[in-house]
């Protein structure tokens, strides 16, 4: 088929107007943390002197570093037990199937669907008499359980896809069970596994149900820290936007890389 | 139990039955136990303010909260919320799936850029829009307006509930797109080649190949979308806190108001059951239709 070339530009040009447009108010923010506090509420303009006086200001407050630390040991903590949890339980799933594995999967997928805050109340209460608020061990339980239905889901769909040959190639020469995993499954579908882990991550590090609701100071990650910035004393759009640039700019570009396998995780396979 | 009891006999259910006991008996007591327990608190009186009050309740709690008309309405700021954002986000995504699928100079590039505001965590972009693009004296909407010869929208107070709704669809209208181009990327170019030579415009092969295609991914988005949106909270409260007045409050934000902020803990948990009883009913439909597409 051939599209005159008029319209092919016509069409460029519409799809990156409406690409920009969208985009535009994450390009705001970036560019706003290079300005001055004075010059971020003046009149938009293009032309300004950027400085990093925002960044240092932030950093200076030794506390972002703090709820920066946060976001990582949280993110990443829930992450990684999710994966541990999730790999045997995917594993049988995947290569030892029994008449209960559907009902199983559905089921998980069912308490992804009971919704947060239906359950506020009782886990509020429970972490309060556990002393588990404002904790990141609190938040790492919460977000390991929160997560764990999609990282089962994505990692079935991952090891499904491996053909059966390779595994029982390795049982025919005697390699058990753990072998099997450890030196078959895992290297073999560690690209999977590694867009299961960043989407968790992800999930993790942008979740602001839980972190609002369940921290106060010590443990709060970024996103609590960035809500401070909606009380009238914390108006300073540079050093909201350097701070918010910050906190956004590695879960972005962990989004970019993963934007395909995530489709399968965040749909459940359902499309694909 | 007599079940697994029965799978069990065979090495491969045994097996298979410890290798995801973890799993299933922490998402069992993640579920379960919470779930019980706001039950039983709905039947309760019970507030942390006052001590000394407790006992059952039967249904007061339900009464109390049905005849609010603060649950009426936060039940019709839902409503809406969830309404608006679901027809801008899968009427968007899907013509901005098909005009992102056409090849044109960056594509790549320019998918990525619009796909970027899901990645953006909620309370970033209630904040960004709030203060840098709806500000009524110096944000960019006003400059924009201005620009125009128009007078600026002071957003969060005139209209409060579709400043909400513009966040939200920023933020979902993406994840719609991600998942439709996906989809879409799917479809037969010569079933597309066939129907052009049969003289179909491209206004019908959207309509009789590409939507009819597009349809279970639909259904996914908007199943998907609903369960998320049910209980939109971040937005709320880092621009509005549900003001003025209830103008804002969706049922997500009247039960954080009833349980952290008065701790009424039976009227919270009431509110809670009534959310999960509206979740499920979209739910069972999504697991249907998840469990037809595992039977493939």
């Amino acid at each position: 088929m051939t599209t005159p070339r008029y319209k092919r530009f016509l069409l460029a040009v519409l799809a990156w107007s409406i690409a920009f447009v969208i985009f535009f108010p994450i390009l705001w923010m970036a560019l706003t943390g290079f300005k001055t506090e004075a010059a971020a509420i003046a009149d938009p303009s293009l032309f300004f002197s950027p400085t990093f006086e925002s960044y240092v200001a932030v950093h200076a407050r030794a506390d972002y570093l703090k709820f920066a630390l946060n976001s990582v040991v949280v993110a990443f903590g829930s992450t990684l037990f999710a994966l541990l949890i999730a790999i045997p339980s995917a594993y049988s799933m995947a290569f030892l199937p029994t008449p209960r594995t559907k009902g199983t999967l559905l089921w998980m997928l069912s308490t992804k669907m009971l919704p947060p805050v239906g359950v506020l109340m009782p886990i509020y209460l429970l972490f309060r008499d556990a002393g588990l608020l404002d904790t990141r061990t609190g938040l790492v339980i919460v977000y390991t359980l929160m997560n764990l239905p999609i990282v089962v889901w994505m990692l079935y769909t991952f090891f499904k896809d491996l053909p059966r040959d390779i595994l029982e190639a390795g049982r025919m020469d005697g390699a058990s069970t753990f072998q099997e995993v450890r030196h078959l499954l895992l290297p073999l579908t560690l690209p999977g596994i590694a867009s299961t882990g960043l989407l968790a991550v992800i999930l993790s590090w942008n979740e602001a149900f839980w972190s609002l609701n369940l921290t106060s100071s010590d443990a709060a990650p970024l996103t609590a820290y960035i809500a401070s910035f909606s009380s009238p004393e914390g108006l300073f759009w540079a050093k909201l936007s350097a701070a918010s640039t910050m906190a956004i700019a590695p879960i972005l570009v962990f989004g970019w890389l993963t934007q395909k396998q995530m489709v399968r995780g965040l749909t459940f396979g359902a499309v694909k | 139990m007599n079940k697994t009891r029965v799978y069990g006999r065979t090495v491969g259910g045994l097996r298979s039955l410890s290798l995801q006991a973890p799993a299933v008996t922490l998402l069992l007591l993640w579920m379960l136990v919470p779930l019980g327990m706001t039950l039983w608190f709905s039947f309760q009186r019970y507030n942390l303010l006052m001590p000394g009050m407790s006992g059952f309740a039967g249904l007061e709690n339900y009464e109390y909260l049905l005849t609010d008309p603060a649950l009426w309405s936060a039940m019709g700021n839902t409503l809406l919320l969830v309404g608006w954002v679901l027809i801008i986000t899968v009427v968007g995504g899907t013509l901005l799936a098909v005009l992102f699928q056409q090849e044109f100079l960056g594509r790549g590039v320019a998918r990525v850029l619009a796909i970027s505001p899901f990645f953006v965590m909620p309370t970033v972009s209630a904040l960004v829009w709030k203060n840098m693009m709806m500000h009524p004296a110096n944000g960019v909407l006003a400059w924009l307006a201005n620009l125009f010869g128009l007078p600026a929208v002071d957003w969060f107070s005139s209209l409060p509930l579709t400043s909400i709704i513009i966040i939200v669809a920023w933020q979902w209208l993406p994840f719609a797109l991600l998942i439709l181009l996906t989809a879409i990327q799917s479809l037969d170019d010569d079933q597309v080649e066939a129907a052009r030579m049969d003289g179909a415009g491209p206004i019908a092969v959207f309509f009789f190949i590409t939507l009819p295609h597009l349809k279970r991914a639909i259904s996914v988005v908007i199943m998907i979308e609903m369960i998320f949106l049910l209980t939109i909270f971040a937005e709320i409260f880092v621009t509005t806190s549900g003001g003025p007045g209830l103008a804002t409050t969706n049922l997500a934000y009247l039960i954080y108001i009833q349980a952290l902020l008065d701790f009424d803990v039976g009227t919270a948990s009431a509110g809670g059951v009534i959310a999960i009883i509206l979740a499920n009913i979209v739910a069972i439909f999504l697991v249907r239709l998840v469990a037809k597409n595992l039977e493939s």
